[in-house]
């Protein structure tokens, strides 16, 4: 197991896992989020070879309603 | 009227028929956002980007009740006081929806909600760069709506009063001056209170108007938002047709010749 951060919570997940694998573990659609590690943007096209590594910070946005302010 | 059916306003190369914007905050719940966005007859909504609950993945999503294949979604980075916030904010939004077009502003203070406008002329240089097109919020100072379209910003949306205030259009002659000098449309980005205000900025000569608090706040949300679209089309139509010159004297409707 390694710890890492989910949007600001620990979280302790297995070793070895890659991102769109996170991604199906927190049951989150890949097509409807984006994901920063570490303060840099994750391309959706490479989630499958992004390996999560011990005390990497993620975060995972969506779209929320929101206008002007 | 012909000249009026197909008049359309175009930004970042695409045709709108619509000149209403509406935000997507501050709704009961997505049904209801979803309704008012309907009768809007809005084609842009403003979204903003916020952490997902990965406690709870099954929770509604907006995506679910706004099809972003049906409306063009502008991110929008409302909540964001520095340059970097936004900048960032925006760099994942284009990640999650896959599109350039995005609405940058960048807040100076938390009591007026003023946009801090060297702030956001740095972000939009960034963003520029990045190829973004970039719609920004502004204040109505005519020299900083020169600067952001010189730097390429895609449209310029000044404030009419502050934003959530729905205290109309408080700067006729700001708005005015800044439709004139520039080159790339001018939407009216806050302040409508109620529907004669968007007309208000219509009439003004605006491309068009974005609102979000004076739909959703209104006590029937889809009725307001039906009364928006038809002050938005009734501003834009009074606009082309030229009004009447103002007179300081009456000048009688029914001809003098023949009276008895």
């Amino acid at each position: 197991m390694i710890e890492i951060k989910i949007n600001g919570d620990p979280h302790k997940i297995k070793n070895g896992l890659s991102l769109d694998i996170l991604l199906q573990n927190l049951k989150l659609d890949p097509s409807k989020v984006a994901v920063e590690r570490n303060l840099e943007i994750v391309p959706k096209t490479t989630y499958q070879n992004v390996m999560i590594l011990e005390n990497d910070r993620l975060e995972i946005v969506h779209f929320i309603g929101g206008g002007v302010s | 009227m012909t000249s009026q059916t197909n008049d359309t306003f175009n930004v970042a190369g695409k045709d709108f028929s619509s000149r209403l914007i509406v935000g997507t905050g501050k709704y009961k719940n997505f049904e209801e956002t979803a309704r008012a966005v309907e009768s809007s007859g809005a084609e842009i909504v403003t979204v903003a980007i916020r952490r997902v609950n990965v406690m709870d993945p099954k929770q509604p999503m907006l995506v679910d009740y706004l099809d972003p294949k049906k409306y063009t979604y502008l991110p929008n980075t409302a909540g964001c006081f520095t340059a970097d916030d936004a900048i960032r904010t925006l760099r994942l939004a284009r990640e999650a929806g896959g599109w350039n077009l995005v609405k940058l502003e960048v807040l100076g203070d938390q009591k007026t909600l003023y946009p801090d406008m060297i702030e956001t002329l740095h972000a939009a240089e960034v963003l520029i760069k990045e190829n973004f097109d970039v719609m920004v919020y502004c204040s109505d100072d005519p020299i900083m709506a020169k600067r952001l379209e010189d730097l390429g910003c895609c449209a310029i949306m000044p404030l009419g009063a502050p934003i959530g205030s729905g205290l109309g259009i408080q700067n006729p002659v700001q708005i005015r001056l800044i439709i004139e000098q520039s080159h790339v449309p001018i939407l009216v980005d806050a302040g409508v209170g109620t529907a004669s205000d968007a007309a208000v900025a219509m009439e003004l000569g605006c491309d068009g108007v974005l609102m979000n608090t004076a739909i959703a706040e209104a006590k029937d949300p889809i009725g307001m938002a039906r009364a928006m679209k038809l002050a938005v089309e009734a501003g834009r139509a009074a606009y082309l047709s030229g009004r009447m010159p103002k007179k300081l004297y009456a000048d009688p409707s029914s001809p003098l010749a023949g009276l008895m």
